[in-house]
């Protein structure tokens, strides 16, 4: 840890936090300063609990669904996914490949709104007024069309255990494809306004530098651990769903500074379009619940890890069943969670206004922190 | 060179500000005027709940079958109901504590006769934690959104 400088170890500690606008929720950051350089730091957590797992052993399977959505509430999408593919793996339950390609398109442009969500407010953090309501804008197609599909907007619940609830509505794949058409350019108006800018270059640029060996010590995964340049995503490594059948790339950073890892989420909203292409043109006509009973037991004893790439990192899910219709345990990995472990390496020697850059650029959401 | 000149004229600037100058039409705009203008919601939007009646007779759909309550996670619904004559059940209150509803959708699929139903009623905020409450009249009438006047 670095030594105080000026006068002696003439420390301050700050407290960041809980209730500031950057820290994205309760996060409080109990920071030891030099003047206006960071010298350690600290995270308190917790604010936010509200003891999911815990819920988990007093719900049914399908009962508990719901509260995943609560977790990470900017990506409840893909969070009810990584839960229903626990359970069905689980219980042994193969999906239907209409199923399969739904989830994927609804996953991915979850994925897209996360990220838009996430350079909204990230740029906004750091000056930029004007991205947040572009990105806002693109964002509210989405959610529009998760509206039209399960009903909801944020907390989706959009997906059951062994399938999907609801079948897609009429205009669904017109939908999609035209927000596929149009968020490209989209996003070239983001890149206009931000990535040759000269002061998002000087406020990203060398600020946060994470170490591929350090973030992966830390456990850090997603975007952040890409950015160091790592090529690690879920879909390619362990892939899920049907991702092994659609050719996307993974983007990966250079230099491990905040700049990098914004390239990297964009790039991965260009990807998503690709996957969301592909997946529409595979979408045909059949069945989209799996063999499921109404009641699920899945046999005593069993055990199933089962992680996905969320838009954050990788989601995990660690489900034990004792036979009857509660489980015995559920553990969630969550990816904002163990990113944030990589706060105080990045924060180390950095000024207290890269702070808000740096807590900005893991994208936590205290929901998923905290659970 | 080419680098230092984009400097001195400013070019990424001006390539930022034609984005943002790009939307300043008026037919740009994607602001609703909520509450003057309600936005219409999807047709599976899951909103406030309501109990449906028979549409020609008046009676209720529902047959106090009691797997909406067990349905949901939250245990909010309460079924009540008597046994008639000829052994059949028929159905006396029905309370939906909506404070603690989250909108899951799991009472509405469990219902194997479409009585239970979450409404396209978007606006069910009330001014104390009873009136949020609802009893089986509550439930059958619906909520009756304001009408906001200027």
């Amino acid at each position: 840890m670095a030594e105080a400088t000026f006068l002696d170890a003439n420390e301050l500690v700050l407290n960041m936090g809980p209730q500031h606008p950057a820290t994205h929720g309760v996060l409080r950051v109990k920071l030891r300063l030099d003047g206006e350089r960071v010298l350690g730091s600290e995270c308190v957590i917790g604010y936010l609990h509200r003891g999911v797992e815990k819920i988990a052993e007093n719900r049914t399977y399908a009962q508990f669904a719901p509260y995943t959505d609560r977790m990470d509430y900017v990506a409840a999408v893909t969070n009810g996914m990584g839960y229903c593919e626990a359970v069905e793996k689980l219980l042994g339950v193969e999906l239907p490949p209409r199923a399969q390609w739904t989830r994927m398109i609804l996953a991915e442009l979850q994925r897209i709104a996360s990220h838009l969500l996430w350079l909204g407010t990230h740029a906004l953090d750091l000056g930029a007024m004007t991205p947040v309501f572009y990105t806002f804008r693109e964002r509210e197609e989405i959610l529009n069309i998760f509206e039209n599909y399960c009903g909801a907007r944020l907390t989706t619940h959009a997906f059951r255990i062994g399938g999907l609830q609801y079948d897609l509505y009429d205009e669904f794949e017109a939908d999609v494809r035209k927000f596929c058409d149009d968020l490209p350019g989209k996003i070239d108006e983001y890149e206009q306004l931000l990535t040759t800018n000269r002061i998002w270059m000087e406020r990203t640029q060398g600020v946060g530098v994470l170490k591929p060996d350090d973030a992966i010590a830390l456990g850090v995964t997603g975007p952040v651990l890409r950015g160091s340049g790592v090529q690690w995503d879920v879909r390619k490594a362990q892939p899920y769903e049907a991702y092994a059948q659609v050719a996307f790339d993974v983007p990966i950073g250079r230099h491990g500074d905040t700049y990098d890892r914004y390239l990297v989420r964009l790039q991965e909203m260009r990807q998503s379009v690709r996957i969301i292409r592909q997946c529409l043109e595979r979408l045909e006509p059949g069945p989209i619940l799996g063999k499921v009973g109404k009641i699920i037991k899945p046999p005593a004893g069993t055990e199933v890890y089962h992680s996905i790439e969320g838009p954050k990192g990788e989601l995990g899910y660690f489900v034990v069943s004792d036979g009857t219709v509660n489980p015995y345990r559920v553990r969630i990995r969550p990816p904002s969670f163990l990113n944030l472990q990589a706060l105080d390496k990045m924060i180390q020697g950095q000024l207290v206004a890269d702070v808000v850059a740096i807590i900005g650029t893991i994208d936590i959401v205290l929901g998923e922190v905290d659970r | 060179m080419k680098e230092r000149l984009r400097k001195i004229f400013l070019v990424d600037l001006l390539r930022g500000l034609r984005v943002t100058f790009s939307y300043q039409r008026p037919s740009a705009t994607y602001t609703e005027q909520y509450p003057l203008e309600r936005p219409p919601v999807a047709e599976r939007y899951r909103g406030a709940p309501r109990l449906n009646n028979h549409p020609v007779t008046g009676e209720t759909l529902c047959i106090a079958c009691n797997l909406c309550a067990l349905a949901c996670p939250e245990n909010l619904i309460v079924v009540g109901w008597q046994r008639t004559a000829d052994r059949k059940k028929k159905l006396t209150t029905f309370t939906y504590d909506l404070s603690r509803c989250m909108f899951c959708g799991l009472c509405e699929d469990a219902c194997p006769v479409d009585a239970l139903e979450l409404t396209q009623d978007f606006e069910i905020a009330r001014y104390s934690r009873e009136g949020l409450i609802w009893d089986r009249k509550q439930l059958e009438e619906g909520p009756a959104p304001t009408r906001y006047t200027r």
